[in-house]
């Protein structure tokens, strides 16, 4: 039963730590968030309602939780029971109210000793590592392979029947998940340059953990609480359920298992407590997951409702899923007369983002461009120019929830995205992808499957897509390696991607984007995680198999030193639209548009030393 | 170096950084050997560098935050090679940073005010002067006022790295550590964070350790550079020098491997840089035919 | 490899040393009381003293234990209190019915979890929210209550199922499966539930990653593309998601051979905690840290083959 709490835990701290959403700013607008949401409000409600009841118990209560009346057993509902008597006559709301109060309180008992125990030790394992996280990780791997309700019936052997000793061991037992939880929290921040900025300025580390880091750990902890609290209540009542708890005490699961012995008479016994339980840990569980949802992102809350994962629908507003999809043609208009001979024509590509409100925002606006055989095109801009989403759209590897919103692609005179089409056509692409469209991106490592040789990843799409023998394709792909100047191919091939250099893994990413002889190869900024001197080997490589293949190039980048290097013509974008296009030399030497002229003028190269760059004085504030 | 030459502001006198090894008994991981920099005051000094070089943990042991495993770290005349949270407390004022990564350098739950206001705090200085030190701040680096109550999120990287700047000149020092400072930025804001550099140099007077990959930031900002290769720095001297007529193999490989953005000048530069490689490779044969 | 199982395997010892040890000292560090329990108030002192020095609890509390411990390494884990029966004789009889019952639970959840996990991350929409709403049930009602609520249901309304389960070996296969079908699904709803939220979320974090796209680009197919590198890539998280659950699943279990009246390892345990008959307790624990252990290294040595990174250190 701890299984659910461990994972759940994993998962409510994922979003929540890298955002860190808990602070005391943001706090105010969570919970404005957690009110709006109407699965949380429910939540709260029943998880409310309840703590009055049992808080009122010993007033609401019209009996003493062991008050039997023999001569009234297994009575219907009336106006003294109104919820009936059980096999010794006693009233079933009374002990459901006493229930719940002894079902909260050890709850909470409960998850305060895991928290009092995981917690603290969490943030030193975290913080400090060392021996301390050493010895703790051990003793958690222990506690976390013993199972609840087993460790429970031996404490229940060794110190008799106590709800609280049970529910302390159980705190202890779980204090595992708030250990990993806070660990690995405080882990994602120990390293972080605003902690080293806070070292720096003398803040001791006490005023760290208390101003830095606890606050990234306080909302997980609160999602997490809400889970425990939940199993706890789940595990204690098994354990009542078994007869094994205290048998003077008035609990739900002494009530379910009674019930439970009466089916074949009063069914209606099992449902009381068994209702309760649900509507308390699914109280928790809505609240924990309401939570969750109120602590994430803007950003992150609009990409999973999009995806439709969303499970509070009617906050979620029009999804892109529900858009009225544009009807299919079978049959792809013809390309316009003279344009044909072109590699790629891009015509007034339009690409945008379904936005919660329904609006569209526009991250490609109207841009035209084409690239020949043989052409080395290169797309300039800063971040957000929109430059990669041009690029994508041309490999169609677009984002799910991208939509194409106007104008048309064609590739060696056919349409892949014709006019009036909303998105990419799959089938068109997964033709050509691979095949004659190729790509390299821009981080080496993460762009290789970590659990396959490098040798497999070069030799498998050569099979798919050309259809050769593995043995050719092994051939070829040794050949290849060497191609791109990897001084051991044999070695390299057998290897696992971490084995090698970031620049070496660049090299296998170009050596598998040339292997099935595309006719276009899409480089996205394929140098700028590399250091200079490598980049400066691999635009010489680029280069040189452009040339030898006559192959037509769109090199995506921010750096006009790589674009002087290697493109005959260049794009400069801007916030979506394409500002100018033209031959290098004119582009680079006289830039007709402001903007570029600007960006040109940033460049370091040749300016007098120590020169101020944009103003004598930069104090206007950035836009 | 002569004696009647006043003292620096900074001396790193043979400094060594080992990193213990997370292997059981395994040899420590060497990261710095035999460092010796000095930088004057007013002045600064550039490090460049590969990743992996050691130039972030050159930066990061004199802040005290990597172990000094051998030599010295002198500031201001005191030896800080192993200063204590305490004695780091008072040397803050004096010896600051800004790194790289405006997005992880601000913690993402404080507001501008909170982040600007905690290395005064630690000194001591109560909340109305605190308050009033941090709106000059902000006019000094050029950001609005009412930037106060808002969220590093409501700012571009440029503008966070103006309040990561800000946050180092809070207590005035006389020597800030930059770290890849303009690395993650945008090309024309990069330009306008270096300005921001320059002009405050020129109105406080601090030095600065500039760190970069770049060669053309470090010789833009730079009074004197020091190139690092492999944990040890293979050349120093005056920028103007270094960063034009470079004496070390790899600084002059490092030199001709920035493309610069013309594409005549490019071809010319590609074409010292493979005769440069292939005179750096005969070189190589034939100290190994001698040895 | 064989170093990694090596390593792996004894490390599960040294655990299941040091949980021995804590259990044992744990359990008789109230001893006193133990043999009047057993005889019950009637009894004399000198009865009660000759009870104990017959269950050697005269003896220190250390020197018990390390008698325990060499009785267990020759098979050996002492007599219930009660009824005298050995030990090891009732966990043998037991062990094969709550084995069953669990692993086959544990097949059929993963197999479940794994497909319906794996459809919600690749087709999204209604699948997508059906599992995520089913989660959240899942969660709330603990898998005991459901374990009554499908005997109330689907037995004793319905009379679909027998309530109960008695099994004799004659009964023959069709009449066994008949009976341990309802203490199945008993088991394995929270799991399945549970456990397809938790590998959909693992399925989406690999298919959002890099290499992913880079993959498309090279003209693999989407199907491919699933099945080889994402699915392996997922691997290690479900199977950390499965072993979890199976942990659960043995505390579970107990309760559910109750409700069904199932002649495994429950009712043992349930009775022995009752009446405290510590040396049942004692083997009930090992046998539960065994298959803990057995099932970690299991998964472990499954995650080295999958991840040649775990394979290589």
């Amino acid at each position: 039963m701890s299984d659910s709490v461990e994972t759940a835990a994993a998962a409510a701290s994922t979003p929540a730590v890298p955002t860190g959403q808990s602070g005391t700013v943001v706090r105010s607008t969570v919970i404005r968030r957690l009110f709006r949401n109407p699965l949380g409000l429910v939540a709260m409600t029943i998880l409310l309602a309840i703590s009055l009841l049992a808080i009122l118990a010993p007033v609401l209560a019209p009996f003493d939780q062991n008050y039997a009346n023999i001569a009234k057993t297994l009575a219907a509902p009336d106006s003294v029971n109104i919820l009936g008597t059980d096999s010794a006559g006693r009233d079933v709301w009374s002990r459901l109210l006493f229930g719940a109060q002894l079902t909260l309180l050890s709850a909470l008992l409960c998850a305060g000793v895991a928290i009092a125990i995981g917690l603290p030790a969490g943030l030193i394992a975290g913080y400090y590592a060392g021996k301390f996280e050493a010895v703790s990780n051990w003793v958690v791997s222990i506690l976390m392979s013993l199972p609840g309700l087993i460790v429970l019936l031996t404490i229940r052997a060794a110190f008799g029947p106590s709800v609280w000793m049970s529910m302390i061991a159980f705190g202890i037992l779980i204090s595992p998940s708030y250990f990993r939880l806070t660990r690995t929290a405080v882990q994602s921040v120990r390293n972080e340059l605003y902690v080293d900025a806070a070292r720096v300025s003398g803040l001791s580390d006490l005023s760290i953990i208390a101003r830095h880091i606890f606050s990234v750990v306080r909302a997980p902890i609160i999602i997490q609480t809400a889970a425990i609290a939940g199993v706890a209540i789940a595990i204690q009542s098994g354990l009542e359920f078994l007869g094994l708890g205290d048998p003077t005490k008035a609990t739900w699961g002494v009530m379910l298992s009674e019930g439970f012995k009466n089916v074949y008479l009063t069914p209606t016994l099992l449902f009381w407590p068994a209702l309760a339980m649900a509507l308390t840990i699914g109280g928790l569980v809505l609240l924990g997951n309401a939570i969750r949802d109120a602590l994430e992102d803007g950003e992150k809350i609009k990409h999973r409702k999009q995806a439709a994962t969303s499970v509070k629908g009617p906050l979620a507003g029009p999804t892109p899923a529900r858009l009225p999809a544009r009807p299919s043609r079978k049959s792809v208009a013809a390309v316009d007369l003279g344009t044909e001979h072109h590699l790629v024509k891009v015509t007034n590509l339009g690409v945008g983002y379904p936005q919660a409100d329904g609006s569209i925002k526009k991250v490609v606006d109207d841009v035209s461009f084409h690239v020949d055989r043989g052409e080395f095109l290169g797309i300039v801009g800063e971040s957000g120019s929109g430059k990669s989403q041009t690029a994508f759209s041309i490999l169609g590897l677009l984002p799910e929830n991208a939509r194409v919103v106007g104008g048309s692609i064609q590739f060696d005179g056919n349409y892949t995205v014709a006019p009036g089409e909303e998105r990419v056509s799959q089938e068109r692409l997964s033709k050509l992808r691979g095949k004659r469209i190729s790509y390299i991106p821009q981080e080496p490592m993460s762009n290789l499957d970590p659990a396959f040789t490098i040798g497999y990843q070069l030799v498998t799409p050569m099979v798919r897509v050309l259809g050769i023998s593995k043995a050719e394709a092994r051939q070829r792909a040794l050949k290849l390696l060497a191609d791109v100047g990897i001084v051991s191919p044999d070695r390299t091939f057998n290897a696992y991607p971490h084995e090698v250099s970031g620049g070496m893994a660049q090299r296998v990413l170009i050596a598998g984007a040339i292997s099935c002889e595309p006719d276009l190869v899409i480089a996205d900024e394929p140098t700028t995680a590399l250091d200079v001197t490598v980049q400066a080997d691999v635009l010489d490589l680029l280069r040189e198999l452009q040339r030898r293949l006559n192959i037509g190039v769109i090199l995506v980048t921010h750096n006009f030193g790589v674009v002087a290097d290697l493109c005959d013509r260049v794009a400069v974008m801007q916030n979506g639209r394409l500002v100018e296009e033209g031959p290098v030399r004119d582009i680079l030497r006289n830039p007709q548009e402001p903007y570029t002229q600007r960006l040109l003028a940033s460049m370091l190269e040749g300016k007098e030393p120590m020169s101020m760059l944009v103003s004598p004085r930069p104090k206007e504030p950035v836009a | 170096m002569s004696t009647t030459e006043s003292a620096p502001l900074l001396a790193v006198d043979q400094l060594v950084v080992e990193y213990p090894s997370k292997k059981f008994r395994a040899k420590p991981f060497r990261a710095l050997t035999d460092i010796n920099i000095t930088i004057g005051r007013g002045e600064t000094l550039g490090l460049v560098g590969e990743s992996g070089s050691g130039k972030t943990t050159l930066g990061r042991a004199i802040l005290g935050l990597a172990p000094v495993t051998g030599g010295k770290i002198s500031f201001d005349g005191k030896d800080i090679s192993h200063a204590s949270r305490k004695d780091r407390r008072v040397l803050s004022r004096d010896l600051q940073v800004v790194f790289q990564d405006p997005y992880t350098s601000l913690n993402p739950a404080l507001e501008i005010g909170d982040i600007l206001a905690e290395p005064l705090g630690v000194q001591g200085m109560d909340a109305a002067a605190a308050k009033k030190r941090v709106k000059e701040l902000l006019d000094q680096v050029g950001l609005p006022s009412d930037a106060i109550n808002r969220l590093p999120r409501e700012f571009s990287g440029g503008q966070r790295q103006r309040v990561a700047i800000a946050r180092a000149l809070a207590l005035a020092p006389k020597l800030i550590v930059c770290d890849e400072p303009v690395s993650a930025l945008d090309l024309s804001t990069q330009a306008r964070v270096l300005d921001l550099f320059l002009q405050i140099q020129k109105d406080t007077g601090v030095s600065y350790l500039f760190v970069s990959h770049d060669l053309d930031v470090v010789r833009h900002i730079s009074h004197r550079v020091a190139v690092m290769y492999h944990g040890e720095i293979v050349e120093q001297g005056p920028a103007g020098v270094v960063t034009t007529d470079p004496d070390h193999p790899y600084t002059q490989r490092l030199l001709l491997a920035s493309p610069v953005p013309d594409p005549d000048r490019q071809e010319q530069r590609r074409a010292d840089r493979h005769r440069l490689l292939e005179t750096q490779r005969m070189q190589h044969e034939q100290a190994g035919v001698l040895a | 490899m064989i170093r990694f199982i090596a390593k792996r395997l004894g490390s599960g010892l040294v655990v299941l040393f040091v949980v021995s040890a804590l259990t044992f000292f744990l359990l008789y560090i109230s001893s006193g009381s133990i043999a009047r329990n057993i005889l019950g108030d009637q009894a004399t002192a000198e009865q009660v003293a000759l009870k104990e020095q017959e269950l050697g609890l005269d003896q220190p509390l250390l020197t018990r234990y390390l008698a325990w411990v060499a009785d267990a390494l020759s098979g050996n884990l002492g007599a219930s209190w009660f009824t005298s029966e050995p030990v090891a004789n009732s966990l043998a009889s037991r062990i094969p019915v709550t084995m069953t019952m669990v692993f086959t639970a544990m097949i059929l959840i993963a197999i479940c979890a794994a497909l319906i996990g794996v459809l919600a991350a690749v087709k999204r929409g209604w699948v997508d929210r059906v599992v995520q709403v089913g989660a959240i049930i899942g969660d709330s009602i603990p898998g005991f209550v459901i374990g009554v609520i499908l005997v109330t249901i689907l037995a004793i309304q319905l009379g679909l199922f027998p309530a109960t389960s008695t099994i004799s070996p004659e009964a023959g296969a069709d009449a066994w499966v008949y009976s341990m079908s309802l203490p199945v699904i008993a088991l394995l709803i929270n799991g399945v539930t549970g456990g397809a939220q938790q590998i959909r979320s693992a399925v989406i974090k690999q298919l959002e990653r890099d290499y992913v796209r880079t993959l498309r680009s090279r003209g693999i197919g989407e199907r491919e593309i699933l099945f080889k590198h994402v699915l392996r890539s997922a691997a290690p998280a479900g199977l950390t998601v499965l072993s979890l659950q199976l942990i659960g699943m043995l505390g579970g279990v107990v309760i559910i051979e109750q409700i069904f009246a199932l002649p495994g390892m429950g009712p043992l345990a349930v009775a022995a905690t009752g009446q405290s008959d510590l040396p049942v307790v004692m083997g009930v624990v090992m046998y539960t840290v065994v298959v803990v252990i057995v099932v970690n290294l299991l998964v472990d040595i499954l995650n080295g083959w999958l991840n040649p990174k775990v394979r290589v250190s």
